[in-house]
């Protein structure tokens, strides 16, 4: 009699769990990051937006208006056209390096390609001014060797330079993502192409290149999301000549308070973010295709022919140059002292000294807002963890509803990319007029900067981690399945080893958006508990040697630590990965 | 023709190949058989120029092939599990080859049409290859590999995924294709089956050396060691001793005395003097590749599981202790371990005499 | 899903804990990112008040003070700090501020009160000057020009740099200067001279000082560079090596400087009006008056109270320094930027 009622109980169960998983279950994975993107995005980007373009305000805008958002569109598309081809051009052979061979200091150049992603635009400008200013190294030694009277090479405040410092933040997205998909590649797919007759640079464009289609759409759209919505760049090293969307945005919302035309400039800059997005989604959509999974590192060799070791060679020689170079003026000016007697240009004199390192632990201003050096690396690797944990949380559901196409998914995933175009200036005014009153008062809160890095951290994790989830192939998981595995240790059993070297990469990129973040957290952070770009900030924005010093200090803090963090979470052996 | 000259190739600081040799002539199929493991797919690919030998050189038509890239080669080779490419067509993946070849767009179409036809694939050129089955993958796969005439086709385990019936249809129709388009061809396999139905001749691959080489008929029947003879499941092995040289060879093992004919011309031993091999035709010579045994010397013996018969005072005899039905006849398992087909089944414990005949007794030296 | 669902759930409520109010009184003060204080002199007030301070550091000048407007209704703070003078009639059309009429503004010269309705009372003020690197006019053997007009001299060909007054506070100090020097209707002539004299123009502060100033740790191009009167004394107490003579000076000329005025006031809405106002009097009484130069580097505007040993010796104000009443400036500052934008970057 009981084991009747057990069934029937069973069949209700099942019925009914049935009919909810029916629309609740394509949902459920979305669950989390709609109601975090809707309530800290969504939310208060539409309260700031409708502040600004209700129809009464709307009136305020005139054609002179019109005209300026039309030219500032025009330049940003321009400059993020160039420098995303640009960045291509590096970041595909960079990716293939990283992914395809095995050589000495292969490590320290990965995280160097990394790492200024999270240096904040004024230690980045400080470097490249080291480095290709009116005085700096290449210059100098230009003058040096010819016997010029002036610098040869003016790239400061040129499109020029703005295009190089866009290469230089962009090229770790290109070399994570694709490479990410080329270490994943079927090596025999290219050997079935060469035997076929194919030479190599054939291979390559008919072969490898289609199938790393949708990582390097990826990237390229990623690569110009960032650049479209360039700020600190434009305003530090390209200088006041040019005007990107997010310039125009901030200097008519902070400085001439113009509401309706802020709004409007966000309102374009977010439309043409979407639009990338959609179009995005659309090409990956058609041209995705699985193929079977493969461990990343039987595709690792050496290079041995006389053209790999040129490539190879090649290659090395030129992520140093445009990485290396402007790095490592940060560390040397932290511990050069200019002579006192700073009389006679010509030779410069120098003396090497720790003092802006012992000065960063001494509170000698007696400030309320000093910061310790150990404390603001506490805050800073603080908010990274937290923004790992929370964009990995939020953004392995939706990878995986994503790996199978739906309606829902093809509907919900632009959306995702928005966070990215949105201008921080028009988010932070937003986070203030939403969260400033119960039962949202949470304006003040130290936890807004993690939360504003996830925003921004979340279309990374996504991108990162879809395509390894893509690519396991469901007969991988019947197997597992019909060997008796539970959903739940399927997933660990199947899915994890796969996915285990995509997520080390979507949370390297979750951590160095959080360390390096600026725009944002400048208008979000606590003044006690300042990240380690804010620190640097402050130093700079008062003269005088110690404080330049300083700052350059706390920039190799900064390296330093992000350059640690990234080796720890590469090298953490995670549980079945590799194994695969 | 294709020469491979003392290829060696060692894996991870183990040696794998140890000097493999080898021709493969105009319009023949050669299957290279070996378990897994044992570098079959290593020397196709070695072949293929996508692997380079540590010593040794591949010829072709006596041109040593070092210095030409794997795309000049003009060898064909089918992947394992295809390795179709996943973002083209099935029409596109056939094409592959001809396009590198830079044909007329025209002939293009004309010759996928004609190749997917003899591998009953009509219709199927605008397909996605991922949405085809295993066996149409396969195809697919010989289609692609063949399209661009090349002048050597290699296969590296081409059927291992798919199932009993499909296998055996499709060996059938790949020996066809094979013996219609007279290209020379290697077939890597684990299956002796699939081996002995495709092939013309049959190269043994053990630790890195081949051990036979010969038409699947002279392998199977005579596979020349203890291995192969296991490798092959070819019979019954059992060790023995000589106990008398004068021929035929008498051979004393835990089973039984067995007759042994080595093929030797009886010469009468004087002095005691071993037979030995004597290739001047003086003293004990060999007849027809036949060879000797001293007295007392351990012999393995091949003992055919077919042909034998049921008699009363028969070399053999033990209890049957399994009988299992196959199309060959009743395979019956003595107490013994030995096994034999016959044509009626005995009863389970029951006590049975059998005959064997000459030609079923081969030593394995 | 079940074990994903629970980390959102404790994150949250680690989130909304964390900005649950604490038990003793608080005092928030909306500020921009140049606020500094001594440790000692705000936990003496809070002492004395048995208050805890917060201060809410809400980006630039022009900002913070778009955000507290932004937040008029449900105000995030009970004190707002640093409108200048340039910003001042914005903050007052927008109606954010409480009047207070501190006793403490006895001691306040009256030059300093633009706002007659004391709303926004004063609290310090420093002069946007043109610095200039000692050391390259001593070595090229020039006159240190002493005027707006020296300027466009062709000596000094390529030596200036300033900041674009759309996205910098000195670079929009120093455009009224010129606007008060010339007119409205002559600055832009200047202006046009001044860009054919090879002038540099860059976003920031941080540009033109570390970048393009030669006087400074970045080795620039240009010796002269728009910032404040007392960076000079800033560049002794933060020399990298002890300094007995600032590297840098400021040319001190008849509107060569713009006077700039900070302004503190008690935010509509507060809901602890008498602890506000108590922190106005705090912040114009000599002991944080006094405090202001080294941590913030103006001027106090209180006359009780004295200047540090390194002001006295490195840092001087202006004589002469340009001034604009506020109502001018907010009505015109838009346009006169656009126009300064369409004549010396376009």
């Amino acid at each position: 009699m009981s084991i009747y009622h057990e069934d029937e109980q069973a069949i209700k169960t099942t019925k009914l769990g049935g009919f909810l998983s029916s629309w609740f279950k394509p949902v459920l994975p979305w669950l989390g990051a709609s109601v975090f993107l809707g309530l800290f995005f969504f939310y208060p980007l539409a309260r700031i937006l409708w502040l600004g373009l209700n129809p009464a305000a709307l009136n305020t805008i005139d054609l002179a208006s019109l005209l300026l958002a039309i030219r500032s569109l025009l330049f940003t598309f321009y400059q993020a056209a160039l420098s995303t081809i640009l960045t291509l051009v590096i970041g595909l052979p960079a990716a293939i390096l990283f992914a395809r061979y095995n050589f000495r200091g292969k490590s320290f150049l990965r995280v160097l390609t990394a790492i200024p992603f999270m240096l904040p635009t004024v230690v980045v400008a400080a470097g490249f001014n080291a480095l290709l200013g009116p005085r700096g190294w290449i210059n100098l030694g230009l003058m040096d060797l010819y016997h010029l009277q002036s610098a040869p090479i003016s790239i400061v405040g040129t499109l020029g330079i703005i295009l190089l410092a866009h290469v230089f933040y962009n090229t770790t997205i290109v070399i994570r993502l694709v490479g990410n998909a080329i270490s994943h590649l079927d090596p025999r797919l290219e050997q079935a192409a060469s035997t076929l007759g194919a030479d190599p640079p054939r291979v390559l464009n008919r072969v490898t290149l289609p199938l790393l289609r949708p990582s390097i759409l990826a990237a390229t759209v990623l690569v110009f999301i960032f650049d479209f919505t360039s700020f600190g760049v434009i305003l530090l090293l390209g200088g006041p000549g040019f005007s990107t969307l997010e310039v125009e945005i901030y200097k008519q919302a902070m400085q001439i308070f113009n509401l309706p035309l802020a709004g409007l400039l966000s309102l374009i800059q977010l439309l043409c973010t979407l639009a990338f997005s959609i179009l995005y989604s659309r090409i990956v959509i058609r041209t995705a295709a699985t193929s079977a999974p493969r461990a990343a590192a039987t595709n690792l060799r050496s290079a041995r022919t006389g053209r790999q070791k040129l490539f190879l060679s090649g290659m090395v020689v030129l992520l140093l140059g445009l990485f290396l170079l402007p790095l490592v003026s940060l560390p040397l000016a932290s511990v050069t002292r200019l002579a006192a007697d700073r009389g006679e240009r010509g030779p410069v004199q120098y003396g090497i000294t720790t003092d802006y390192y012992s000065e960063l632990f001494i509170n000698r201003s007696d400030s309320i807002f000093f910061v310790p050096p150990f404390e603001a690396v506490g805050n800073s690797l603080g908010y990274a963890g937290l923004t790992v944990v929370l964009s990995l949380v939020l953004g392995f559901p939706v990878a995986s509803a994503l790996a199978h196409p739906s309606h829902l998914g093809r509907f919900l995933d632009p959306l995702l990319m928005l966070p990215l175009g949105a201008s921080a200036v028009t988010l932070g005014l937003g986070f203030i007029i939403t969260f400033n009153r119960p039962p949202l008062a949470f304006v003040t809160s130290p936890l807004l900067v993690p939360l504003a890095h996830t925003l921004i951290a979340l279309p990374f994790v996504i991108r990162s981690l879809q395509p390894a989830l893509a690519s396991i192939p469901d007969r991988l998981r019947q197997a597992a399945a019909s060997l008796g595995a539970s959903s739940y240790r399927v997933w660990f059993a199947v899915d994890w080893p796969i996915v285990a070297r995509a997520t080390l990469s979507a949370a390297v990129f979750a951590f160095t958006i959080s360390l390096g973040e600026f725009g944002a957290s400048s208008l979000v952070v606590r003044p006690e508990y300042p990240t380690l770009p804010i620190a640097i900030a402050r130093f700079l924005s008062q003269p005088g040697g110690m404080n330049y010093g300083q700052a350059m200090a706390m920039a190799t803090v900064l390296m330093v630590v992000c350059g640690i963090g990234i080796l720890l979470i590469e090298r953490l052996r995670l549980p079945g990965a590799g194994e695969f | 023709m294709l020469e491979l000259i003392d290829i060696h190739k060692s894996y991870q600081g183990q040696p794998l190949l140890r000097g493999v040799s080898g021709t493969v002539s105009a319009g023949e199929t050669v299957c290279l058989l070996g378990p897994s493991g044992s570098g079959k797919s290593t020397l196709l690919r070695i072949i293929a120029g996508l692997e380079t030998p540590e010593r040794g050189q591949v010829c072709w038509d006596g041109e040593d092939l070092a210095g030409v890239p794997v795309h000049r080669r003009g060898f064909g080779l089918m992947f394992q599990d295809y390795a179709l490419f996943p973002h083209l067509s099935v029409a596109e993946n056939v094409a592959f080859g001809l396009k590198m070849q830079n044909l007329a767009g025209a002939e293009i179409n004309l010759r996928v049409a004609n190749i997917l036809e003899m591998v009953n694939l009509t219709g199927f050129g605008g397909r996605r290859v991922t949405d085809l089955s295993g066996g149409e993958q396969q195809r697919v796969a010989l289609a692609r590999a063949m399209a661009p005439n090349p002048r050597l086709l290699m296969f590296d385990e081409p059927l291992g995924a798919l199932d009993r019936n499909l296998r055996e249809q499709l060996m059938e129709e790949l020996r066809r294709i094979l013996r219609e388009s007279e290209v020379p061809a290697i077939y890597v396999t684990h299956d002796q089956e699939e081996a002995f139905t495709l092939a013309g001749r049959v190269l043994l691959l053990h630790e890195g050396v081949i051990v036979r080489n010969g038409t699947p008929e002279q392998v199977w029947s005579d596979p020349g060691s203890v291995w192969a003879a296991q490798f092959l499941d070819a019979g019954n092995v059992v060790a023995g001793i000589v106990i008398s040289t004068n021929p035929p060879f008498k051979i004393e093992t835990p089973v039984g005395v067995f007759d042994l004919d080595c093929g030797v011309v009886p010469v009468p031993a004087r002095d005691g003097v071993v037979p030995v091999l004597a290739p001047d035709g003086v003293g004990t010579a060999p007849r027809g590749g036949g060879h000797a045994h001293s007295p007392g010397a351990k012999v393995d013996l091949l003992i055919s599981r077919r042909g034998v018969l049921l008699g009363g005072e028969g070399q053999v005899s033990g209890v049957v202790v399994d009988v299992i039905f196959r199309q060959e006849g009743f395979k019956v398992t003595l107490e013994n371990g030995l096994n034999f087909y016959l044509p009626n089944a005995p009863r389970l414990g029951e006590k049975i005499n059998l005959i064997i005949p000459a030609s079923g007794i081969k030593c394995l030296s | 899903m079940k074990q994903i669902l629970l980390v959102v759930f404790l994150l949250t409520a680690i989130f909304f804990s964390a900005c649950s109010p604490q038990s003793t009184i608080t005092l928030t003060i909306m500020t921009h990112d140049s606020f500094a204080a001594s440790q000692s002199v705000i936990t003496a007030f809070e002492q004395a008040n048995n208050v805890k301070l917060i201060f809410l550091k809400s980006g630039d000048a022009g900002a913070a003070l778009n955000k507290a407007i932004l937040s008029k209704d449900a105000p995030l703070a009970d004190v707002f700090y640093g409108v200048d003078n340039t910003f001042l009639s914005r903050a007052l059309d927008a109606g954010i501020y409480e009047p207070y009429a501190s006793p403490l503004l006895a001691n306040i010269p009256v030059e300093f009160k633009l706002d007659p309705h004391n709303q926004a009372l004063p609290v310090d003020y420093g002069d946007i000057c043109i610095n200039y690197d000692k050391a390259f006019f001593a070595s090229h053997n020039l006159p240190i020009p002493a005027s707006l007009e020296d300027l466009l001299k062709p000596e000094y060909k390529t030596l200036l740099v300033v900041e674009n007054p759309a996205t910098s506070s000195p670079g929009l100090g120093f455009l009224l200067a010129t606007i008060k020097h010339f007119g409205p209707d002559g600055y832009l002539a200047y202006w046009r001279s001044l860009r054919a004299n090879g002038l540099v123009v860059v976003d920031g502060w941080e540009t033109a000082y570390y970048t393009n100033f030669s006087g400074s740790s970045g080795h620039g191009l240009q010796p002269l560079v728009v910032s404040y009167s007392s960076s000079p004394a800033a560049e002794v107490i933060y020399a990298s090596s002890p300094l007995t003579t600032s590297p840098t000076a400021s040319i001190l000329g008849p509107d060569t400087c713009f006077r700039q005025v900070e302004f503190v006031g008690i935010l509509k809405g507060t809901r602890h009006l008498n602890l506000a106002q108590k922190f106005v009097d705090f912040m114009l009484n000599r002991q944080f008056q006094q405090d202001i130069p080294l941590q913030m580097f103006v001027y106090p505007v209180n006359l009780d109270a004295s200047l540090p040993q390194e002001f006295i010796q490195y840092a001087q104000t202006a004589r002469q320094p340009a001034t604009l009443d506020p109502a001018v400036i907010a009505a015109n500052r838009d346009k006169w930027i656009a126009d300064w934008t369409a004549t010396v970057l376009h």
